[in-house]
């Protein structure tokens, strides 16, 4: 699973993509438990869970916290959009 | 989409009359092209005004997600498409470094009359503001400052929702 990381959460935690492997997104069914997932890493990671209004995107279409997530799916975290 | 219908996601800077101009060229039915355009602007805010009474914002720059920008964008063209009777859009948003008074979003919408056109185009930048992944980070003399979201945003797009 490819998990990408933009803007002020990008810079937060240094990267701004990473890959998973099918075991260990084996058991994770939402986008909330894989936020919850990576955040246990620690720090910096913990800024998956403490970042106020957190949105997600699952296949370039942006989701709620509990929508589901599989592995291969192209997964990305964000703050709320600025643009305009 | 069909080819009146387009978005683009770029760096360089776009030509306002032509792209209206090519909103209404070869066709005899438009009665109405709505348009918006919008700049970087050098913030006044007092918080955000220089000792010396300049402003603080000497640059902005633009970060999106490739693929994601140009399918949200498309999907609410579409959206839009469903709600008013409207014969082509045209939706431009540069991404980058840009400088105060740069151009940063183009939309506008030809119809038959200036009702839809005027809806369509403020439908649409209401919702570009909340649902297209585009983030702005402030370049001032302190350092970089990303954008913070702000709820009046929100509160634009949800009153096309009733």
């Amino acid at each position: 699973m490819k998990i990408l990381f933009f803007a002020g959460l990008r810079e937060a935690l240094g990267t701004s993509s990473i890959e998973l492997s099918a075991p260990e997104v084996a058991s994770i069914a939402t986008i909330g438990a894989l936020r919850d997932h990576l955040a246990a890493r620690g720090e910096p990671w913990a800024a998956l869970a403490t970042m106020k209004n957190l949105r997600a995107a699952v296949n370039q279409q942006m989701v709620p916290l509990d929508a589901p997530v599989s592995e291969g799916d192209e997964v990305a975290f964000f703050p709320p959009v600025t643009g305009g | 989409m069909s080819p009146s219908f387009t978005v683009s996601v770029q760096e360089a800077d776009f030509d306002v009359g032509a792209e209206l101009a090519a909103l209404s060229a070869g066709r005899d039915d438009v009665g109405a092209v709505a348009s918006f355009v919008g700049f970087v602007r050098a913030d006044k805010l007092a918080e955000k005004v220089g000792a010396d009474g300049t402003a603080n914002v000497q640059a902005m720059t633009l970060e999106h997600y490739p693929g994601m920008t140009e399918k949200a964008l498309e999907a609410i063209v579409t959206e839009a498409q469903g709600r008013w009777d409207i014969y082509g859009v045209r939706v431009i948003h540069r991404v980058g470094r840009l400088l105060p008074g740069d151009r940063i979003v183009f939309v506008a919408v030809s119809s038959a009359h200036r009702g839809e056109a005027f809806a369509a185009c403020e439908f649409i930048m209401d919702y570009l503001k909340t649902r297209a992944p585009f983030w702005k980070k402030e370049d001032t003399a302190a350092g970089g400052r990303w954008v913070d979201a702000r709820d009046t945003d929100d509160a634009a797009a949800a009153r096309w929702l009733t």
